[in-house]
């Protein structure tokens, strides 16, 4: 099965660990990326507009029933969760804080993982908690490719370990390594 | 990917619900109902949805708990200050030109929404010549916005809001503290009407002139959103307000020509003239 949807989560340190794999993705890059950082409110309007300045894809904060496009980078809002409906479309929702946190890494990697299944790549990063790690499990359950930074590698391991502790048989790269990974899971 | 059994599960579950109990979540955003089903389901050690189904059809005292689970939202006060602060200094003004006022917030949940538009109110001087709706499916959040009792260590986070949304009152001047809660003022919910209504399945209620509905819409599907979106039109006087949560929109909506935008950035719409 080909990608048909990437989905990353990282916190502390992922300003920087992001911009190592977003600006590498090529401009014909056939899947839409859903990406939650946890930052604070403020700062996160201007991680839409970093981020449409460094990269080749489309980059943009993500609207509540919109149908996710191929090649199209998008941002969970501040303060709300970031899911995917079964059809293909994005969800928000003002549910209460998961893990600490909204948007929550596990919130998006679950829906994601059920309306995506083996067509799916989940990513965590660098981050000082275990949000994500329940996410990754779930999409390694549904056969979708579970990536995990090398904790070594990373700014802040402990979310990556945390994947790694939840989710055992995910692959770990360095950040370099995962738009490359990525590509290898395009059917041409 | 074909549907899953707990995907049919689900359907079946809200499909049960409706027919036994008339309460309608057939339309709901599915990927949240999912989330909140499959808690429900883990933390009353069912081993599947249907377990959920069968209990609730049985058993009504479970109804309750499973209303919970799908409706309830834990909100703020004064959430998303700069939303008051442009109703205050925008809206307000038009408001004040109307000798008598309603407003409705619709899907209310436990009130927080309503006692901030309340003290809102009351500080610019329109809260003697006003009549609150607050409605909501939930008998459970109804009785709890009646109380208007929260945590009290909720209350900073309600000030600072109340404080960045150009709050002309101290809050504390609305409340008092009881141990570890904050039970807002009496006065400040005599002038509102709580009412079990269902955006879902009930008719319009007439004449409003400020509808706030914050966070409701995207927990709806298009189809249900098109209808409360009609519904509200069908509500406000010509030239009447509606106030909805900072990432809904009513550009795909097929009643968008009845709102002209009026505050874009904070999603405050007013009712066209035609």
């Amino acid at each position: 099965m080909t990608l048909q949807a990437v989905v990353i989560g990282t916190s502390a340190g992922g300003v920087q660990a992001l911009s190592q794999v977003l600006p590498r993705l090529p401009a014909d890059f056939p899947a839409p990326v859903l990406v939650v950082v946890h930052v604070p409110p403020k700062q996160s309007n201007s991680i839409v507009d970093l981020f449409a300045a460094k990269c080749r894809l489309p980059v943009k904060e993500a609207e509540d029933k919109e149908p996710l496009a191929p090649g199209t980078i998008y941002f969970a809002p501040p303060d709300y969760h970031l899911l995917v409906e079964a059809c293909g479309t994005i969800a928000l929702s003002s549910d209460e804080p998961v893990n600490h946190s909204r948007p929550a890494i596990d919130v998006l990697f679950e829906s994601a993982a059920d309306a995506f299944g083996p067509g799916l790549a989940g990513i965590v990063m660098t981050g000082a908690n275990s949000d994500g790690a329940q996410g990754l499990r779930a999409v390694y359950a549904a056969d979708g490719q579970a990536i995990v930074q090398i904790p070594a590698t990373a700014e802040v391991a402990t979310m990556p370990e945390a994947a790694l502790t939840a989710c055992p048989d995910a692959r770990t790269m360095a950040l370099e390594r995962i738009v490359p990974a990525l590509e290898a899971m395009i059917a041409r | 990917m074909s549907e899953s059994i707990e995907d049919i599960e689900i359907q079946l579950l809200l499909d049960a619900v409706y027919r036994h109990y008339h309460y309608d979540f057939r339309h709901y955003a599915r990927a949240s109902i999912k989330r909140r089903l499959l808690q429900a389901r883990s933390q009353w050690g069912y081993d599947s949805i249907s377990d959920i189904q069968s209990a609730v059809l049985h058993d009504e005292s479970i109804l309750p708990k499973l209303l919970n689970f799908l409706t309830v939202q834990v909100s703020e006060m004064f959430r998303d200050p700069s939303y008051f602060r442009a109703l205050r200094e925008k809206v307000v003004p038009h408001l004040r030109t109307y000798p008598s006022l309603k407003v409705w917030v619709a899907g209310c949940s436990q009130g927080e929404e309503l006692y901030s538009l309340a003290v809102l109110f009351a500080e610019e001087g329109l809260f003697e010549r006003t009549i609150f709706y607050a409605t909501d499916i939930n008998p459970a959040a109804l009785r709890a916005a009646q109380a208007g009792i929260y945590p009290l260590d909720r209350i900073q986070l309600f000030t600072e809001n109340h404080r960045l949304s150009g709050g002309h009152s101290s809050l504390s001047d609305h409340y008092t503290a009881d141990y570890d809660r904050a039970v807002f003022s009496k006065s400040l919910r005599e002038r509102t009407v709580f009412s079990d209504h269902s955006l879902v399945t009930d008719a319009a209620f007439g004449e409003m002139h400020l509808i706030s509905c914050r966070n409701v819409l995207i927990y709806f599907d298009r189809e249900l959103q098109d209808r409360v979106v009609g519904l509200f039109g069908e509500s406000l006087v010509r030239g009447g307000f509606l106030g909805i949560g900072s990432k809904e929109s009513l550009r795909f909506s097929e009643h968008a020509d009845m709102f002209a935008e009026f505050v874009r950035e904070e999603r405050i719409y007013r009712r066209s003239s035609q």
